[in-house]
């Protein structure tokens, strides 16, 4: 058996239930391909999601954190995905600020219907990340091996 | 200093108020304590204002106020942002406050000034822009304006948030060139490869006393998620890099849009941690994204992230803005 | 007696550090912290480091082990970090004191042996106080900052640095760097204008009457208590920057592969401070600001024939965001009397 060396990031995707985990759905039933790299968390709505989660996420050894929610406008809690924007705006500003690379976190609006995009978007965050090699600067050594 | 013990003596005489919080002399020449004064008399013979009662009272309020009876505080200018934040989110029972604007003319680091100074410090003479201390090898003269605490050599305002009961004094302005940002910016505009040098410099420093965040009158929280033992954060050891940050980001942003840029974390870091530059880094981050905010200025506006616009920028935003790459 | 030129210290710390791992005093920030010796490295020797020298025998995180579920058996896995010698230049007397009230917790039964064998593989220069601070009490402790023992004793006195070994570990130490002797003329006119500033410093008065073993009963229900710890934070910089604070708990972080088991510092102040299912033994503020410095002035020294834990380095005097201290404490509760 031969060993691939080759860097395969570890990418958190947190899915909100009602737009983006259906989207990733379609994807599915669609057989579009996408990395298996990419591991979801379905959340009730993206809001759901605390700085925390995307933070423990990197510790636990994830290279790439991606929000995906629905279109702002089309939250099911009405403005759930609005007070998610603004708050990952400022953790990703953040997160920079500390020089941690901007480009390992992302948030993408993806509705129920929107298979295709959803299968793009992971495909290219993925290469996004591969490119930046593994998660060197928010990483818990402890978690390691 | 007069006016504000004649005015306290005076409060406790008409009954307004039934005690006092205030700043009282320490153990060493440049210690100022804080102190519940319960008499006139009491309050007459220790309370002191000077340049060296840099600490925050408001914080103190929330258990003070949720006594019996009406307690009156002295508010410095930010004192008086973070005393209305928390009446604004409910932590402070106005109606048990007795709250007097008092001025400020920036409060000294009476730990740089010690530091500054080889020789045991007996005693330290306040005239105005010089300090006179006298040492055990004789007397030494230090510029005040040297050795001013950030916050307030970046001063921000003059001018008290609204919500205080009288003021002596004149009020304030705001201060129209503040340099608050200006080492922001300048982190900004580096490299991300050297603002993780700085930040690691800096936060490896930490020795995870909570002292920021217990000091801090955002951080008004029964209970810290840092404390909470099934959060898996250990929170009394920076076991990792990882745990740095995170305490780090984690306290920062929980008081995002509620720190009124007090600078207390700064100012009691046994440290030196620079922690209000994460914390403006928010509020500059809000100023320029969300439209200008002051916390604890308005007490009906909502605050940024408890509120959106439609037409709110994405968090891409945060790949084109700022920094070389 | 050895002596050298202050100039040529960089080199003398360069050649120790050549053979073994060195720490020395060093600017950070506008802090004085031990930092490993390195090129580059500002050594500064005007006062006491900002953190005390504990750490480098009890450190305020370190692995104990790692345990990792193998299909049904438990892998213990020793992951702690292996000792090599070292030498810690310029610690004072107050810390140097703060050893034996640490000893006296780790090293009698059961001996904790990450600490002893720590302890082994030290090697501690000390360093004179030639200005001590208006924080400064160690006299009121017995300790002398004119003679701060250690391994190896260092003086700075005028142009040129002094030192004399204590143990036969330090005098082999200084066989090694092959140092000229001289110096003991200097070193007793540097130790009588250390004990002439001494006696002038403001909290030199200060005495221990009135504390010690057997005075619980006296001092635990004092009203003074309230007042004293009315504005306490709660927050940890006393105990952290503390010499002699000794607390720790043993916590489990769960890696997500693993158990990763460590020992960390602790502090009497934090809520959640010997917390156990029932609760909490010390619920407010009051309970745990007291027990800190009955610990220190009465609990210690009871069990330890009259040994205080408190070695007046004044680093809690220097640090306490709200300028509480042990010192204030003292006072007022004596007031009484």
């Amino acid at each position: 058996m031969s060993v691939n060396n080759e860097f395969r990031p570890k990418i958190v995707a947190f899915c909100c239930n009602w737009c983006s985990y259906a989207g990733a759905d379609l994807a599915g039933t669609n057989r579009l391909q996408y990395p298996a790299d990419v591991k979801i968390i379905r959340v009730p709505c993206s809001c759901r999601v605390n700085p925390m989660f995307i933070l423990r996420a990197f510790q636990r050894g994830a290279d790439g954190v991606i929000l995906c929610g629905c279109h702002p406008g089309d939250c099911h809690y009405t403005s759930g995905n609005y007070f998610a924007r603004r708050r990952m705006t400022l953790l990703f500003s953040m997160l920079d600020y500390l020089g941690i690379e901007k480009e390992r976190t992302r948030v993408e609006w993806v509705s129920a219907a929107e298979g295709a995009k959803f299968a793009a978007t992971m495909n290219d965050f993925v290469d996004t990340v591969t490119k930046l090699g593994p998660n060197r600067r928010l990483e818990d050594l402890r978690c390691k091996n | 200093m007069q006016e504000l013990i004649k005015k306290g003596k005076e409060l406790f005489a008409n009954g307004t108020v039934d005690r006092i919080i205030g700043w009282t002399r320490g153990e060493l020449p440049y210690d100022r304590e804080i102190r519940v004064f319960r008499c006139a008399e009491c309050f007459e013979k220790d309370f002191v204002y000077d340049a060296f009662c840099g600490a925050n009272l408001s914080k103190y309020l929330i258990e003070e106020s949720g006594k019996e009876g009406k307690i009156g505080v002295f508010l410095k200018p930010c004192d008086s942002y973070s005393f209305a934040q928390l009446i604004k989110e409910h932590r402070i029972k106005k109606e048990n406050v007795y709250a007097v604007a008092i001025e400020c003319y920036g409060k000294c680091d009476s730990r740089a000034l010690a530091d500054s100074v080889e020789d045991a410090i007996y005693w330290i003479t306040d005239n105005g822009p010089e300090l006179k201390i006298d040492t055990v090898s004789g007397a030494v003269v230090r510029n005040t304006y040297d050795y001013m605490l950030e916050k307030c050599a970046a001063c921000k305002t003059k001018k008290h948030a609204p919500g205080c009961d009288e003021t002596i004094g004149d009020e304030g302005e705001k201060v129209d060139d503040c340099t608050r940002f200006d080492i922001v910016a300048k982190l900004e505009a580096m490299t991300p490869e050297e603002r993780f040098a700085f930040w690691r410099g800096e936060l490896s420093r930490c020795i995870r006393c909570n002292a920021c965040r217990n000091v801090c009158p955002a951080c008004s929280c029964e209970h810290c998620v840092f404390d909470n033992p099934a959060s898996g954060i250990s929170q009394k050891a920076a076991a990792d890099s990882f745990e740095e940050n995170n305490f780090h980001i984690i306290r920062a942003f929980h008081v995002a849009g509620r720190c009124t840029d007090c600078g207390e974390c700064s100012r009691v870091c046994p440290q030196h941690i620079p922690l209000h530059l994460l914390n403006r880094k928010f509020i500059k981050d809000i100023n320029e994204l969300y439209g200008e905010y002051q916390a604890g200025e308005n007490p009906d506006e909502r605050a940024p992230l408890t509120n959106y616009t439609k037409a709110d920028c994405e968090p891409s935003v945060v790949y084109k803005r700022g920094g070389k790459n | 007696m050895y002596s050298i030129k202050k100039e040529a210290l960089g080199s003398l710390l360069a050649a120790i550090g050549a053979k073994r791992k060195l720490y020395v005093p060093a600017d950070n920030a506008g802090l004085i912290l031990f930092t490993p010796y390195a090129d580059g490295v500002s050594v500064n020797l005007s006062r006491n480091p900002d953190v005390s020298a504990k750490d480098f025998f009890f450190p305020q995180v370190e692995n104990i082990c790692r345990f990792k579920v193998c299909g049904k058996t438990v892998d213990v896995i020793d992951n702690r970090e292996k000792n090599e010698d070292f030498v810690v230049f310029g610690v004072r007397a107050c810390d140097v004191k703060s050893f034996e009230v640490l000893d006296n917790v780790f090293l009698s039964e059961p001996v904790d042996g990450y600490y002893k064998d720590r302890r082994d593989h030290s090697l501690i220069v000390t360093l004179a106080c030639s200005k001590p601070l208006e924080t400064c009490f160690c006299g009121t402790f017995g300790i002398d900052c004119a003679a701060p023992g250690g391994d190896v004793e260092a003086y700075a006195c005028g142009d040129s640095y002094a030192f004399r070994a204590i143990t036969e570990k330090g005098e082999a130490f200084l066989a090694e760097l092959s140092l000229e002797n001289g110096g003991d003329e200097a070193v007793e006119a540097c130790k009588a204008k250390i004990n002439e500033i001494k006696a002038k410093l403001p909290l030199s008065d200060l005495t221990t009457e009135g504390f010690g073993g057997g005075k619980t009963k006296d001092l635990f229900n004092n009203p003074k208590w309230a007042e004293l710890s009315a504005s306490c934070l709660g927050c940890g910089t006393c105990t952290f920057v503390c010499p002699t604070c000794q607390c720790y708990d043993i916590r489990d972080f769960d890696t997500g592969n693993g158990i990763q088991r460590y020992r960390c510092w602790d502090s009497c102040m934090y809520r959640d401070f010997t917390k156990m299912s029932a609760g909490q033994p010390r619920p407010s503020q009051l309970e745990r600001f007291r027990q800190r410095f009955m610990h220190k002035l009465v609990y210690y020294p009871e069990n330890n024939n009259g040994l205080f834990s408190c070695v007046g380095c004044g680093r809690c005097l220097r640090k306490c965001p709200q300028s509480l201290n042990i010192v204030k404490v003292m006072k007022a509760l004596r007031e009484d009397d």
